[in-house]
């Protein structure tokens, strides 16, 4: 069964219609990629599912639970987690206490025992400490928990953001665009991690790429998205050679010149460098 | 710097000759408005220089250090802007003087009286009035000359000017402290009546400037951060010690007059550690803070009542809790509904129940209930003592507002430390991430909210006992503008900060209450000066201060002026 369930998922903006009639299923453990053009609706598809957009139409379910009218706060209590296509880190905290933030609702300390600061309450702040320590250890910047976030490389607040993602314990994790802006070193580095992430833990990775090494990497399936709707879906081989993805890429000669799409993308790159 | 000359043509005499122009106009205004002299009365040091002179002393060294940061000039010339800027500010007021000889302006100027002349030509009328150009040229220079300096020998410098400022101000409560003391010889030596005496001055400069140097090259707080835990306790329990002792002897020290300034102090200190948990940590700007003051002044009144209004002849320490009770109900009955507005909105909407609710005190129709105009009289004293006892007067109110504000203090330190003070900082920061994260923004902003209420209230129940009595005139706009200026001023979220801030705006407004005219006018300048140049606080805790000054850097690094931010 799967995990993810959207039907029929329209979002619009005044006119505008981001997301029109998508479906999407996702399975459990496994990784997904949504790739399209620029403007193709892909953050607003994340937006819907975490629940900060609420949908004009159609459902979303997760693990049999419908989600579309929940708060974010209450999505993320079901076990989904998200980082940000422009790092959304709190600046101003140390990187532990971002983490920390993540574990909110796991704690239970009301404001009296806060103040008196009871056994209880010591025991769950150094559990959850403990806890923090072992997510940026994980992630690989343990060392760096008393720095300001805003501090931290570039590199290292993605992966602060990941783990402050991981600290609500999710089981579907939707990463937007978690190698933008990082050197090829960096980025294998990261596709690894992301792969880790579900073979050691076993969490859903949901993920928006434009790399399309990355994606063709470590994708099981792609969904592409044009003008909000999803215009094709499988495994990477299969949207490789899918002429309407090359189309909505590079235009209709290209799609009947028979290149695949991580040609038009790498093409693209190079023009723009 | 490069010993390269500089040619007369390099200077940008446009932005000079500007800011010597500006220079000009704030000294005129000095003049004018009559600061220099109404505060020529009051000498900074006896027979030598007075507060009015000061004033346009330090327009005048502000003229050169502006525009030595202007005009960025190095190399032997380099005082030379400075000069003519200050000359060109120094020339403003010998051209007020001229034309206060020839015309008569005073009918317009209420201030430019003879006295304003006499003091800017020391006395020596329109034949002395070229003496301002000089002095505005050396000033100017001087000013420039300070801009230009390595840190190492700016901060002594900086040291000797604060001290002197600071000593002429507090010359005169210092002295009456000592006075009843043995060290009273040494007081009439320090201190003038008003203001320091020479001697006085002297030793303050040696004193100061010396600690402060040696402190720093003796680098007694690397060497303190690097010590054992252990043994920084041996340092800083004996200071904190110190530091108590101090505050619970200071109204026998200072007399009955700042013993009453210094316990309006703690009771804003108290306020300001309230606020400091709804605006400093959760960031929820609150301008109906007065609200929920008049909740817990108006129970207290209520509950304690001696007066025709009196429900309840209760003790004052068994109404307190009520006063914080009922305005924790009343946060959550207004935050409640509002909560879901963000930002400046949440402001306008606060704002306005604190209006609701002074209009309401004051109206016709809770008259019979609280007194309306006429307000509830005799709120009596907590504790009843003989008038020679050593709590009577202020001081039992001075006592117990300390209490509560550590009581706050320490509050505010736990839940900083907790889930709770990371979800607010969290809701501060970016609320839509943290509702993201599982944070429950409603439940955690009214908490932040009705808390900031209680101790609201709780500092309104002190008031109407140190007052004696409440009023719907009391119950002000510019009581909550106070607070929330006191968190700023002190910095968001800093505890030490709502202390100094609340020295800074209440403190210090008060004690010079001749001039109670212009206080306003300072308390203006000070907070445009603040956001300037010091946008983080005085005490800003620790991250904040480097992320108000990068996000200022990334803005446009030229606008702003480095502040030391060292003391993080």
């Amino acid at each position: 069964m799967p995990q993810l369930v959207a039907k029929g998922v329209t979002k619009r903006f005044g006119g505008l219609v981001a997301v029109r009639d998508l479906d999407l299923e996702i399975e459990p453990s496994s990784i997904v990629s949504v790739i399209g053009p620029n403007g193709a609706g892909k953050t607003t598809l994340f937006n819907c599912i975490a629940g900060w957009y609420k949908i004009d139409d159609g459902k979303i379910e997760f693990e049999g639970q419908a989600i579309d009218k929940l708060r974010r706060d209450q999505i993320s209590r079901l076990g989904i987690a998200r980082t940000y296509q422009n790092i959304r880190l709190f600046a101003g905290m140390s990187a532990i206490e971002n983490v920390l933030v993540g574990q909110h609702h796991f704690l239970k300390t009301g404001w009296v025992g806060a103040v008196l600061r009871t056994p209880a309450v010591r025991v769950e702040e150094e559990k959850a400490h403990e806890e923090a320590l072992r997510l940026l250890q994980f992630v690989g910047i343990r060392g760096h928990g008393r720095s300001q976030a805003s501090e931290l490389p570039y590199g290292d607040q993605r992966r602060l953001e990941i783990a402050r993602a991981l600290s609500t314990q999710p089981r579907l994790l939707l990463l937007d665009e978690p190698t933008a802006g990082m050197n090829p070193a960096e980025t294998r580095k990261m596709t690894e991690f992301i792969r880790r992430l579900r073979d050691e833990l076993g969490i859903t990775i949901l993920l928006i790429e434009h790399e399309m090494r990355v994606v063709m990497d470590i994708s099981e399936r792609i969904t592409v998205l044009d003008y909000g709707e999803k215009i094709a879906e499988g495994t990477p081989r299969e949207i490789q050679t899918n002429p309407r993805v090359i189309e909505a890429y590079l235009g209709r000669g290209a799609a009947q010149a028979g290149t695949t799409v991580s040609d038009a993308t790498n093409e693209a790159a190079a023009s723009e460098a | 710097m490069d010993d390269t000359r500089i040619r007369f043509g390099d200077v940008p005499w446009g932005a000079v000759i500007r800011v010597g122009l500006i220079g000009a106009a704030v000294a005129i205004f000095l003049c004018l408005v009559g600061i220099v002299p109404v505060f020529h009365t009051r000498p900074l040091i006896k027979d030598v220089i007075s507060l009015g002179q000061t004033s346009v002393v330090l327009a005048l060294l502000a003229t050169g250090l502006v525009t030595a940061r202007t005009a960025d000039m190095r190399g032997t010339l380099s005082v030379l802007p400075g000069a003519v800027a200050g000359a060109i500010a120094g020339a403003g007021l010998t051209a007020l003087v001229i034309l206060g000889e020839v015309i008569n302006v005073r009918a317009v100027f209420l201030n430019a009286s003879p006295l304003l002349y006499g003091i800017l030509t020391f006395g020596s009328g329109i034949a002395g009035s070229w003496i301002a150009i000089v002095i505005g040229a050396v000033l100017g220079a001087a000013g420039s000359v300070g801009a230009r300096l390595p840190t190492s020998s700016r901060r002594p410098l900086t040291t000797f000017v604060l001290t002197l400022l600071m000593g002429g101000l507090f010359a005169g409560i210092l002295r009456t402290a000592m006075l009843s003391t043995p060290l009273a010889g040494l007081g009439r030596l320090l201190f003038a009546p008003l203001g320091l005496t020479i001697v006085g001055a002297i030793v303050a400069v040696i004193a100061f400037v010396g600690a402060s140097e040696l402190f720093h090259y003796t680098r007694v707080r690397d060497r303190v951060n690097g010590m054992a835990p252990a043994q920084q306790r041996l340092v800083t329990w004996p200071l904190l010690a110190i530091a108590a002792f101090a505050v619970l002897m200071l109204p026998h020290a200072l007399g009955p007059f700042v013993a009453q300034v210094i316990a309006l102090v703690a009771l804003y200190v108290l306020m300001g550690l309230g606020l400091n948990i709804t605006l400093g940590l959760a960031g929820l700007l609150d301008l109906g803070f007065v609200a929920f003051f008049a909740v817990g002044a108006y129970t207290v009144a209520l509950l304690t009542g001696t007066s025709e209004f009196g429900i309840a002849d209760w003790p004052f320490w068994a109404a307190i809790p009520f006063a914080v009770l009922f305005a924790m109900v009343f946060g959550a009955i207004l935050g409640l509904p509002i909560l879901g507005i963000r930002g400046d909105y949440l402001a306008i909407a606060t704002l306005g129940f604190g209006e609701i609710i002074r209009i309401l005190a004051g109206s016709d129709l809770l008259s019979p209930w609280l007194g309306g105009p006429h307000g509830i009289l005799n709120v009596p004293k907590p504790i009843a003592v003989q008038p020679t006892h050593f709590l009577a007067g202020p001081n039992q109110i001075y006592y117990i507002a300390i209490a509560c504000a550590v009581l706050i203090a320490f509050v505010a330190w736990r839940l900083r430390g907790s889930r709770i003070g990371r979800a607010w900082l969290s809701i501060r920061e970016d609320e839509d991430v943290a509702e993201a994260l599982g944070v429950n923004l409603v439940q955690t902003k009214i908490l932040a909210y009705v808390l900031g209420a209680g101790f609201a209230g709780l500092g309104g129940g002190i008031f109407a006992s140190l007052v004696g009595s409440i009023f719907s005139s009391s119950i002000q706009l510019f009581v909550s503008i106070n607070v929330v200026a006191i968190v700023v001023v002190g910095g968001m979220g800093s505890i030490p900060g709502a202390v100094l801030g609340a020295l800074f705006l209440i403190g210090v407004p008060e004690l010079f209450r001749e001039f109670s005219e212009y206080r306003f006018l300072f308390y203006g300048a000070a907070l445009i000066l603040m956001m300037l140049y010091r946008p983080e606080g005085l005490m800003p805790t620790r991250f904040a201060a480097r992320e108000v000054h990068l996000e200022s850097q990334e803005l446009g690094a030229d606008t702003v002026v480095a502040a030391p931010t060292e003391s993080t």
